[in-house]
């Protein structure tokens, strides 16, 4: 087997997150499929990591593990602060924009 | 030196673990994104995350697969199911289409893109890698750290910065200011009383001789249940249960017993002397 297998799973895990964040309602499940993909992100880069025989792609990973907590905590924070404010968590029922 | 680095195939018990564990990780994905449950879609995206930080350390990345399990499946996916606790677990997610045919327009969208990064990568001439034995010769923790500290170290600080901003956000989104003093209970009565709603306590639930619960609602004079006796909680979430039918149809399902035994002796005592006859021999 190539380290090539790696970028490929990756890539699919990328594209169901992403496939899941257009399909879902509920606004925890679609930050949840936020996550995968950047899990996916940091699958590829640790295997590039491997292919290229450096460290870098480890350390971008752990910038994006960092930058990705800090992404969950603000982003379940206006969750909740929108949950209180309309007693729902679907992203249809912030509507309040539209004509 | 990276001639003789250069590899074209990994170990066949690394090739066995990524087929095994790669099918799990696409079916927590694929179970994360069908969940009808925001909490089964969480667990499903915790298995995920541990096959990652798996794949991490098979990859020489061991300070980054800890790392995954401690802050993904520790911090993040505990925080993701507090919220889902929070938020309401019996919430499930509307099948509704608020745009027709937007699903399958998202389901052909993923395909195609799924598709297209897959061809990047096919296409791309990746035979060789180097293998990252030679990076992880000082230990792979030593080698983060020098690199973090080196290279990556305005990065490193500017995250600090970017860490306690999100916490004092996080803070100030979910921190609600008391703007007029809590009202006390004389107040409230006083209120009652001047706007005649309901002036004496709420009634208590409906508790039967067999149905001790507070999920019952107490039965009105004329005899239909009134909601006012359940907690509001539980009428939020429709968890009400109406036994107002159990003891009709109890006393339906004896009488049709009594007649049935009734109907056997009245009208068919032969038939069922007979059928004692064959029983005994």
């Amino acid at each position: 087997m190539n380290p090539v297998n790696y970028l490929y799973l990756a890539a699919l895990l990328f594209t169901i997150g992403a496939t899941g964040v257009l399909i879902r309602r509920n606004s925890i499940v679609v930050f949840m499929c936020i996550e995968l993909m950047l899990n996916a992100c940091n699958l590829a880069f640790v295997a590039f990591s491997r292919m290229h025989g450096n460290l870098d792609g480890q350390i971008i990973a752990f910038f994006t593990m960092v930058v990705a907590a800090a992404e969950v905590v603000v982003g379940l924070a206006i969750i909740v602060s929108l949950f209180r404010a309309r007693h729902s968590a679907s992203v249809d029922d912030a509507s309040l924009m539209k004509l | 030196m990276t001639e003789q680095l250069a590899a074209y195939t990994t170990s066949t018990g690394e090739a066995v673990q990524f087929w095994i564990l790669g099918t799990v990780a696409v079916i927590g994905a694929l179970s994360t994104v069908f969940m009808k449950r925001a909490v089964h879609s969480a667990l499903c995206l915790a298995g995920t995350m541990i096959v990652l930080a798996v794949f991490y350390l098979a990859n020489g990345a061991y300070f980054l697969g800890v790392v995954q399990i401690v802050v993904y499946t520790g911090a993040i996916m505990m925080l993701f199911l507090f919220v889902v606790m929070l938020v309401g677990v019996t919430a499930a997610d509307s099948l509704k289409e608020t745009i027709k045919g937007q699903r399958w327009l998202a389901l052909l969208c993923g395909l195609g893109f799924g598709i297209l990064l897959m061809a990047g990568i096919g296409n791309a001439a990746l035979t060789e890698f180097n293998g990252i034995g030679r990076a992880n010769a000082g230990g792979n923790v030593e080698g983060i750290a020098s690199l973090l500290f080196t290279k990556y170290v305005f990065a490193f600080e500017i995250t600090g910065a970017l860490l306690i901003t999100a916490t004092v956000g996080a803070m100030v989104l979910t921190h609600r200011e008391r703007t007029e003093r809590a009202r006390t209970q004389r107040e409230l009565a006083q209120k009652r009383i001047r706007e005649g709603t309901y002036i004496p306590p709420l009634p208590a639930p409906g508790v039967y001789a067999r149905h001790n619960a507070v999920d019952i609602a107490g039965l009105l004079p004329d005899g239909t249940p009134s909601d006012l006796t359940v907690s509001k909680t539980l009428r939020e979430r429709g968890q009400i249960r109406d036994v107002s039918q159990e003891a009709l149809n109890d006393l339906r399902a004896l009488e049709q017993r009594a007649e049935e035994r009734l109907e056997r002796t009245a009208i068919e005592p032969l038939k069922a002397f007979k059928r004692s006859e064959e029983a005994s021999k």
